[in-house]
Order: structure tokens, then C-alpha cells, then sequence
């Protein structure tokens, strides 16, 4: 039986910072900096927003489209890089928002920006096999930037939820396939505020090599070339690499257009390819062919083969706000303000 | 420091404004009660679990501007009571929202944030607040 997208939902916060007004703290031409990452803002999580409220408001955005009850839901995953605790899993906590507990497994997933798509697979895995009725998938980040490091212009927040399941499906997911391999490009380690990367070696032998082998294998699978498919949505730390990542492999601007957000929103590390699918989900119509890409350092590509269905004329896509519309909706903030709501100001502990 | 079990009794209402109602009079309660004050033992032991609306309209609100700890970052801010759409009043933090947008009568819906935690290294507690309708 066919598996796939039953529904979706996303959320990006609303505050936004630009590149020019990082790069004038830093004394860096921000505006240069902007304009080579193809970044012209990113958002910026409120001080009571974390990965948990993001993905609580994404899964209930899914949840509005659709009418299955919660308690049918079998499984829950949460993939990001920056869970709120270290030990004590975000996902318990959006399962209870949900009201999906408590006959569910739940855990949290970590494999750096593409734990959301992994969550997918292993919800793909539990429902084909008929374990499970519906699953759910979240990826969701409050990436962290060093203040000065060019990681600053880029991560931000958001996220994206998917329904996995059997029944009413809006699109169904044809294959998908991973390509992995130990590359050491980005990393935190245990106890450290801000990651680390590898500057230039993050491109070629990291990104560019995962993305295109997992696109080529994926297109070997299935049979198809580039122009089979409608849309193609490919990670995107910046605006510059899913760009150059599409020429090389021979996709068009056009189709990678409605799926690239980070210029609007930054790199949303986990929720990148969640929320680039969410958007073109919004618009798309029966029989279309989405190709959709994740990187994770470390490191790893999910490569998927999507054909939406009829199903989608009925989906109450209404019932939640479209991508477009989230990312309308902002207020911009001076560096002052973003170092105060991303807590790099340290505070004097008080008492509540 | 709040107790963490009190916290985790109370995740059915901050999480999805649970409160109860009385079969007998069908009043509505939030925060829950066990007993209805007016019905009393008649209501023992059959308070409903009743899930409060959760959009509605401002009743009234106030600009924080000597704020606790928890919300330091995020003053000034606004505290609204809020008429939710089954009539229940709650009181809660209005987000997302510019602070001379926010108008008596406005239609607001409750998103879950961080409400406080427990020092760096304690358990971080989540809520309802208000933010403007889509």
C-alpha cells in the first residue's frame, strides 16, 4: 500500500535580523556578506520560543488540515540540533500539546540539518510496515551562530511537521534513499554553546558530494531525469548552494524556486527542507513530481521521490497558514535586540 | 522554585487550557476544579474534563514594564484577559503582537511558549499565550 504526506504544517517566528546589521557590529560589509550567502534576512525565535514551541506550533498547524484524531498517531520524532534539554526529549512534550499521548513511541533525532527528513524515513519504515496507523515527523532548530562567525548571517529558526500515514494521502512518497558517509564538516561538541565548522571544506566534499549522489541514485532508482519532476526542493544553508547544487545537476531555477526559503528566513538547519517541501506543497496540484534532497553534516543526504495526489483538492489546506503568508508576516530587529532574545547578553541570575 | 510535580499536574491546562465543568450545573471551571463551589457534593466525582476554546477576543489588557525575571528580555509586553469564544476569561501574555496593534475586541489565539524555568539547569516550563489570529 502506498505511504506518504496525509498533512503538513509549518512555522517560522516573526522577528528578522539582516545581514547589514550583523556585519555593522562585526565591522564586515554585511550588505557583501548577504549578498555572497544569497541571504537577505533570517529569523529570529522571540526569548520564549524554542525548538519545543516551534514544533508545537508546526504540528498543530498539521493537525488543523486534518481530521485524525491524535490518539492514532503511533509515533512521533522530533529531529533538530538544538533541543532545549540535553536529557528529557522535546517530543513527549509536543505529543502532550497534541494530545497524541499516550500510546505512541516518541524520541528526539539529532543528524545535524537533516534529522526532520530522517524522521520521515523512520516513520515511512513503521507505517509500510503496518506497525503503526500515522506517524509524525518534525524537523525543527534554534540554530546557533558564534557572534562574529560567519555561521551569524545565516542560522535562524523554524520548522515543519509532516503526517506520515497510509489513508487519505495529499502526496505519496514513490522512494527515497540515503546517502552517508563519516565527514566531519560541522560539529558541537557535548557541552558547547556554539558549533564549529570546517569553512570551505563544509562545500565540495561535504554538501555538493552527498547532495549530488544522493539525487543521481535516487534518479537511477526511479527512472526519471530532472525535467520529470515539478518542483525540487534541496537543502539550503544559504541561498548560494541549493542554486549551484540545481545547475550542476541540470534542474532550473523555476523548479527550485518555491522550495527555497532561506533567503527570506536563513538556514533553518533541521527545518530547511521541511518547511522548503511545506511551500511547495502549498501550491501544488495533483500529479506533480517534487524532488526533495536534505544534508545533514557530519554527514548524510535523504533524497525522496514525491507525486502529489488527487487528494489535495479536498485537504483543507486553508485551515493553517501557508508558508507565504507565515514569512509576510515579521518585524525587524537591530543587532541589540537579536543578542538579547538569542541570550548571548548574559544576565544576572534572579529569582522569579 | 516551583515544584516540578505541581508543574506536571498542571500540563493539561497550560498545554490545552483543560479545565472542568460540573454536570449537574454546567459551569465551567479554569484552572480545574474537583468540586463545583455551588453544587458541591452533588458534583463530586463527576467534573468533566472540559477543553477551554482556545481563540477568542481581548477584554481588556496592561503593558508590562516592570517585569519578573522570566520575562526580562521581553519588556516591555503586553497582559491581556481574554474572552475566549466559549465565554471562559483567562488571563495569559499576548505575543507576537506590536504593542500599539493590540486593541480591546482584537481576535487572538493561544500558542504554546515558554512561560518560566527553573534556573539554567532546571526544567523548563511550557504555556498558553495569546498571539493574533491568522
Amino acid at each position: 500500500m502506498d505511504v506518504g504526506i496525509v498533512s503538513y504544517g509549518a512555522y517560522v517566528p516573526r522577528y528578522r535580523i539582516t545581514p547589514e546589521e550583523i556585519g555593522k557590529v562585526w565591522g564586515e560589509d554585511g550588505k557583501a556578506m548577504g549578498k555572497g550567502l544569497f541571504i537577505v534576512q533570517k529569523s529570529v525565535p522571540a526569548p520564549d520560543e524554542d525548538v519545543v514551541t516551534i514544533s508545537v506550533a508546526a504540528a498543530r498547524a498539521m493537525m488543523a488540515r486534518t481530521d485524525v484524531d491524535p490518539r492514532e498517531i503511533g509515533a512521533l520524532y522530533v529531529g533538530s540540533e538544538s533541543h532545549p534539554y540535553a536529557v528529557k526529549p522535546t517530543s513527549t512534550i509536543v505529543a502532550e500539546a497534541i494530545e497524541a499521548t499516550p500510546d505512541l513511541t516518541a524520541v528526539d533525532m539529532e543528524f545535524a540539518c537533516k534529522a526532520g527528513t530522517a524522521g520521515i524515513q523512520a516513520c515511512m519504515g513503521l507505517v509500510g510496515s503496518g506497525m503503526i496507523e500515522y506517524g509524525v515527523a518534525i524537523g525543527a532548530d534554534t540554530s546557533q551562530g558564534a557572534p562574529g562567525d560567519a555561521l551569524e548571517y545565516s542560522a535562524s529558526a523554524g520548522g515543519a511537521a509532516y503526517l506520515i500515514g497510509k489513508k487519505d494521502i495529499i502526496a505519496k512518497i514513490n522512494r527515497t534513499i540515503s546517502y552517508t558517509t563519516d565527514t566531519p564538516d560541522f560539529w558541537r561538541r557535548e557541552g558547547q554553546p556554539y558549533p564549529s565548522h570546517g569553512g570551505r571544506f563544509t562545500g565540495e566534499p561535504a554538501y555538493f558530494r552527498h547532495i549530488t549522489n544522493a539525487t543521481q541514485r535516487l534518479l537511477a532508482d526511479a527512472g526519471t531525469k530532472p525535467e520529470d519532476y515539478k518542483y525540487a526542493v534541496f537543502h539550503q544553508p544559504n541561498g548560494k548552494f541549493p542554486t549551484r547544487v540545481a545547475t550542476m545537476m541540470g534542474f532550473t531555477d523555476a523548479q527550485i524556486e518555491k522550495g527555497l526559503m532561506t533567503p527570506y528566513i536563513g538556514n533553518t538547519y533541521s527545518g530547511a527542507v521541511p518547511i522548503g517541501l511545506a511551500s511547495v506543497l502549498d501550491v501544488a496540484e495533483p500529479d506533480d513530481r517534487i524532488l526533495v534532497v536534505s544534508y545533514g553534516s557530519g554527514a548524510g543526504s535523504d533524497a525522496f521521490d514525491i507525486t502529489v495526489t488527487d487528494r489535495i483538492k479536498k485537504y483543507k489546506r486553508d485551515a493553517a497558514p501557508t508558508v507565504a503568508k507565515i514569512i509576510g508576516n515579521v518585524k525587524n530587529i537591530d543587532y541589540a535586540t537579536y543578542a538579547k532574545y538569542k541570550g548571548k547578553i548574559v544576565m544576572k541570575e534572579e529569582s522569579s | 522554585m516551583p515544584s516540578t510535580a505541581r508543574e506536571w499536574r498542571e500540563i493539561p491546562g497550560r498545554y490545552n487550557i483543560k479545565g472542568s465543568k460540573c454536570p449537574e450545573c454546567g459551569k465551567v471551571f479554569f484552572p480545574k476544579r474537583s468540586m463545583c463551589p455551588q453544587c458541591r457534593r452533588a458534583s463530586i466525582g463527576k467534573m468533566a474534563e472540559y477543553k477551554v476554546e482556545g481563540k477568542g477576543t481581548v477584554y481588556t489588557y496592561s503593558i508590562v514594564y516592570d517585569a519578573p525575571a522570566a520575562n526580562k528580555r521581553m519588556k516591555p509586553y503586553a497582559v491581556g484577559m481574554i474572552r475566549t469564544d466559549d465565554g471562559v476569561l483567562l488571563t495569559a501574555q499576548i505575543v507576537d503582537a506590536n504593542l500599539e496593534d493590540i486593541k480591546i475586541g482584537m481576535r487572538v489565539q493561544a500558542v504554546l511558549r515558554k512561560i518560566d524555568e527553573d534556573g539554567p539547569s532546571g526544567v523548563i516550563h511550557y504555556g498558553f499565550k495569546f498571539a493574533p489570529c491568522e
